[in-house]
């Protein structure tokens, strides 16, 4: 199993990387060679920072080739920022597209008394059906760290709270994020990593 | 629910823990990789390396360590001491940290933690403040002292003041220790750890005085804790993060307990 894991220069992908070797899969990290992306059989768009740090997979080619791979029907991962990025955009950056995948929009947390980011374990509540979440129980603990969101829709896979509800996880067919961090959440984030190692075409139970 | 993290703490000198949370039972119990892997088990919500001889020495921390503790850690992994510029943070972040943890370089020139911040996102940039209450200050407690090396060497800056600029310049969490309270076991300073949680919107992290539960529990309602850090508590009364947290449960204080 060869696992590209796209590296736009915002953040660390050691901890990513050292995940998904952990459960047995191969990694290649890209940052402007497309060709990888046209051969891998799994996709991560890892991310913390900014969301206007995505504007390098356009730059690079890295968004249509991405746009191919879904269209084959690759299984494509994207974690915190790389999980927004697959909606419309966000207020964080407004002037940036996003891969318009799911067509909502990522927003800041409203202001109120509580923190914002959001930093720590949090609960999900998992919607029955996804096989992203597949043998993740309601209530299980997963690590944030965030200060912008997607909404709840139709495609949400985990629902978090934080000040309101929003989407921990989306999931349509082969394309899947979470707004969390499997790499850093344990038994629980590992669990999830490996549903999507195995992720099956034939067995879709959408 | 947001749950209140418990943070294992290791000190480590020349690649082995001297002090902080230990098992009995472990085969090596100062070998920080086994302790870290051990804890996570445990139910500890991250892990906190210090590499407790670094800046005074000035050594570098132990890439080596990090890289054999990061290897099998599946939890929020932070590493401080000694890091004094972006290219060491760096360095640090390649061996498998998730986040570092400046104290003294951040004070000697604040603009690296926003040089940090901007290569590996603000939350991964802890800034560590030691800090002392100043009974001659008009309030003690706000104007607390900021000491670095160690707590060796007043600052001259203030706590409030100081944790306001280590989070406008991009600091993505601040670790507090209270070296009032520091090996005291008499509990961590709430007031302390309330003045800064109230004045700023990052999560702050207290540290120093932990002796009993009731001592977590009181920093994290009173002191208005995100987080709290745990070495010797476990030598006193309770045995791993999971006891500790299933005490924290039973008094309404929401933490995760490990599956």
């Amino acid at each position: 199993m060869r696992v590209a894991v796209i590296d736009y220069k915002a953040g660390n992908l050691t901890s990513v990387l050292k995940a998904i070797r952990h459960l047995g899969a191969e990694t290649v990290v890209t940052d402007a060679d497309v060709s990888l992306i046209e051969s891998a059989e799994r996709i991560v768009l890892p991310g913390v920072g900014h969301f206007a740090a995505t504007d390098r997979l356009n730059q690079t080619g890295m968004t249509a080739a991405i746009r191919a791979a879904i269209g084959r029907g690759v299984p494509f991962l994207g974690i915190c920022v790389g999980m927004q990025w697959l909606y419309a955009g966000s207020s964080e950056a407004p002037d940036h597209l996003g891969l318009c995948h799911f067509p909502e929009s990522c927003t800041r947390f409203p202001e109120c008394n509580q923190k914002v980011p959001h930093v720590g374990w949090n609960s999900l509540d998992t919607k029955p059906g996804s096989r992203l979440l597949a043998g993740v129980d309601p209530g299980e603990f997963v690590y944030f760290t965030h200060s912008y969101k997607a909404p709840v829709t139709a495609d949400t896979a985990a629902v978090a709270n934080y000040i309101e509800d929003f989407a921990a996880a989306v999931e349509h067919k082969n394309v899947m994020g979470v707004q969390f961090h499997p790499e850093k959440s344990g038994e629980t984030g590992l669990k999830i990593m490996r549903n999507f190692l195995d992720w099956k075409r034939d067995s879709a139970a959408c | 629910m947001l749950t209140k993290r418990i943070i294992a703490c290791l000190d480590v000198h020349a690649g082995r823990v001297v002090k902080g949370v230990q098992f009995v039972d472990i085969i090596d119990a100062g070998d920080p990789a086994a302790l870290a892997a051990r804890h996570a088990r445990e139910g500890a919500d991250e892990i906190v390396l210090l590499d407790i001889t670094a800046t005074h020495e000035g050594r570098q921390t132990l890439l080596e360590t990090v890289r054999r503790t990061a290897r099998e850690l599946f939890v929020p992994f932070t590493v401080g001491g000694g890091i004094r510029s972006a290219e060491e943070a760096e360095l640090v972040f390649e061996a498998g940290a998730d986040k570092i943890s400046i104290n003294s370089a951040a004070l000697a020139d604040p603009s690296l933690i926003t040089r940090i911040g901007l290569s590996f996102g603000a939350q991964a940039v802890v800034v560590a403040i030691d800090a002392k209450r100043d009974p001659e200050a008009k309030d003690p407690v706000r104007d607390a002292q900021v000491y670095l090396q160690g707590g060796r060497k007043p600052a001259g800056r203030r706590v409030v003041e100081w944790a306001l600029e280590a989070e406008s310049r991009g600091a993505g969490e601040i670790l507090l220790t209270s070296m009032d309270s520091d090996g005291t076991r008499a509990g961590f300073d709430c007031e302390l750890t309330a003045a800064v949680s109230e004045s700023v919107n990052i999560p702050v992290i207290a540290s120093g005085g932990a002796g009993t539960v009731t001592h977590f529990a009181e920093v994290f309602g009173k002191g208005k804790a995100d987080a709290a850090l745990a070495a010797s508590i476990f030598h006193f009364g309770v045995s791993s993060a999971r006891s500790l947290k299933q005490e924290l449960l039973a008094t309404g204080i929401p933490v995760r307990l490990p599956c």
